[in-house]
């Protein structure tokens, strides 16, 4: 084994965990699952930043793991479990766009994501070029979700997803700040309340979560 | 490369490998009926099975033609060259030189054919019916492992196995994380091609949605016992091959004494009981899944083996 090798290894094997746990979020058909594998995430994540405080001896990034635990493993899943128990809603997933042609655009979005980090990163390392690229990855497949899901919470998965990405870039490249990172994570917070009274919103108007019932208010379809 | 050691890795290799097949069968069986509250057959039964069988003489159908005599010979061959190209307990055996992934991923594919051909020849609905299922689960599971091979070519530099796990083993590659999407793609294609349980279910002759079993639905005696035993083969095929690509560790190196190889044997034996207990704990907590979203399945394996064939091109530097 070439233990100097071992740090960036480790680094990148949680973000290539986390891209894979994105796939299983556009794969899943089940809510619950679908919550799951965001919580999964979101504790890798955890995992990523407290490695990446080691290998930079930044000690704010232990900071930024625990929160990233305590959030986005614990309470963000907690609370759209309790959300879903409340809307008493359909445990299966409707999709905008069949599972496997979604899968198909998420290996696209990953090329794209490839294609557009490999000219702008000319000269830099191949560990934070390949870094960069998984995180841009996690990104975009949480936008996807948000696209190709009609289901309110669903949507709120996907945002959270694309979050955990922003996150794995942030904690790659040294120096962050610590207020930046704090900020962010009380905005999801507070993204997630938002959301969650919006999708009782919803579900008291239109007796369902599906936002495509939302068209015709908008002036569209009509 | 002809030397008397190689010779003999190979023979034993053989030996051991006839040997292990019927009880890998066995023990997962064994293991799932424990697991489930059953007190379950010894793992030695799917052996006296096979010797029972190999005594009775096969009965054909009026209308069968010479390939229904002809498929399980070669499929059952295919299946030990293919075996035999794969290190078990020590690298440098006399057909390491050949024992190319892409050669082995034709021999399963010749193997398939056979089964495929089998089921259709008598033309019975249900031969049928497996074999199209066969062959389209087949039209993503190969591309699937195709691009795994190629991940692995990209890392070790060339296609053949013994290479490709000697180079795994000094670890100078590090934690990949190509690998590890090709070992989820890989773990994938191997649930598909021995037709476990959430792509069909090994333990029913009587499911509308089997799909290995209806193809050997007219076979019986002679025939039938090699088909099992080709299945036996084939698991034991993914097994090793799993274990000698994602962890090649305490395999004896080319040219080792007798020491090396049974401590060798005794790695290999763990790594193959590890792997049985996992299938069987998986088999266990899973259910079966539509046969209309497997192939849906297996896309996903085709997609994660495509990402991790590109993610290596960014990291080497040839995009």
């Amino acid at each position: 084994m070439t233990f100097g090798q071992l740090p960036y290894d480790v680094a990148h094997l949680f973000g290539g965990g986390m891209l894979l746990l994105s796939f299983m979020l556009l794969y899943q058909r089940r809510v619950t699952a679908v919550i799951n594998g965001l919580a999964i995430q979101g504790a890798i994540l955890a995992c990523a930043a407290a490695w990446q405080g080691g290998m930079q001896s930044a000690p704010q990034l232990y900071l930024t793991a625990l929160i990233a635990f305590a959030a986005k493993a614990v309470l963000i899943p907690l609370a759209l479990r309790v959300l879903i128990r409340r809307l008493d809603m359909d445990r299966t997933v409707d999709t905008a766009m069949g599972v496997g042609p979604s899968l198909i655009a998420g290996v696209a979005l990953v090329a794209l994501a490839i294609l557009v980090v490999l000219p702008i990163t000319t000269g830099a390392r191949a560990i934070a070029r390949e870094d960069l690229a998984l995180a841009l990855s996690v990104v975009l497949l949480g936008m996807l979700m948000m696209i190709t899901r009609r289901n309110a919470i669903l949507q709120v998965a996907g945002l959270m997803s694309m979050e955990n990405g922003l996150i794995l870039a942030a904690v790659g490249v040294a120096g962050m700040p610590l207020v930046v990172e704090l900020s962010t994570a009380a905005l999801v917070m507070v993204v997630l309340v938002v959301a969650g009274v919006f999708v009782f919103q919803i579900r008291e108007r239109f007796d369902s979560v599906d936002v495509s019932l939302l068209d015709p208010h908008r002036g569209e379809g009509r | 490369m002809l030397t008397f050691g190689s010779i003999i890795v190979q023979a034993l290799h053989l030996a051991l490998v006839l040997a292990a097949a019927p009880l890998v069968v066995g023990l997962i069986r064994w293991l799932k009926a424990r697991m489930q509250g059953r007190r379950g057959a010894s793992p030695l039964q799917p052996l006296r099975d096979m010797l029972k069988l190999l005594r009775k003489r096969p009965v054909l159908a009026e209308n069968a033609s010479m390939v229904s005599e002809v498929a399980p010979y070669v499929a059952c061959t295919a299946s030990l060259v293919a075996l035999a190209c794969i290190p078990s307990f020590s690298r440098g055996m006399l057909l390491a030189p050949v024992g190319d992934l892409i050669l082995l991923v034709g021999l399963l594919a010749l193997a398939r054919m056979a089964l495929a051909l089998a089921g259709l020849d008598v033309g019975t609905g249900f031969g049928g019916l497996g074999a199209a299922r066969e062959m389209s689960f087949a039209v993503f599971a190969e591309p699937a492992l195709l691009l795994c091979v190629l991940t692995f070519a990209i890392l070790a530099g060339t296609t053949n196995l013994d290479l490709i796990a000697a180079t795994f083993r000094d670890g100078g590659l590090g934690l990949r994380v190509s690998l590890a999407l090709a070992a989820v793609a890989m773990l994938a294609v191997a649930v598909a091609e021995n037709a476990r349980i959430p792509v069909d279910n090994p333990g029913t002759h009587l499911e509308v949605t089997m799909v290995h079993e209806a193809m050997l639905l007219e076979s019986s005696g002679r025939h039938l016992a090699l088909w099992e035993f080709q299945a036996a083969l084939k698991l034991t095929l993914w097994l090793a091959l799993l274990s000698a690509i994602f962890v090649p560790f305490g395999t004896a190196p080319t040219g080792a004494g007798p020491l090396a190889w049974v401590l060798g044997l005794a790695a290999w034996l763990l790594k193959l009981g590890a792997l049985c207990f996992a299938l069987a704990v998986f088999e266990s907590a899973i259910a079966k899944m539509r046969v209309f979203r497997v192939p849906e399945f297996l896309g996903a394996a085709l997609l994660l083996a495509l990402l991790a064939a590109a993610l290596l091109f960014v990291s080497t530097g040839l995009a």
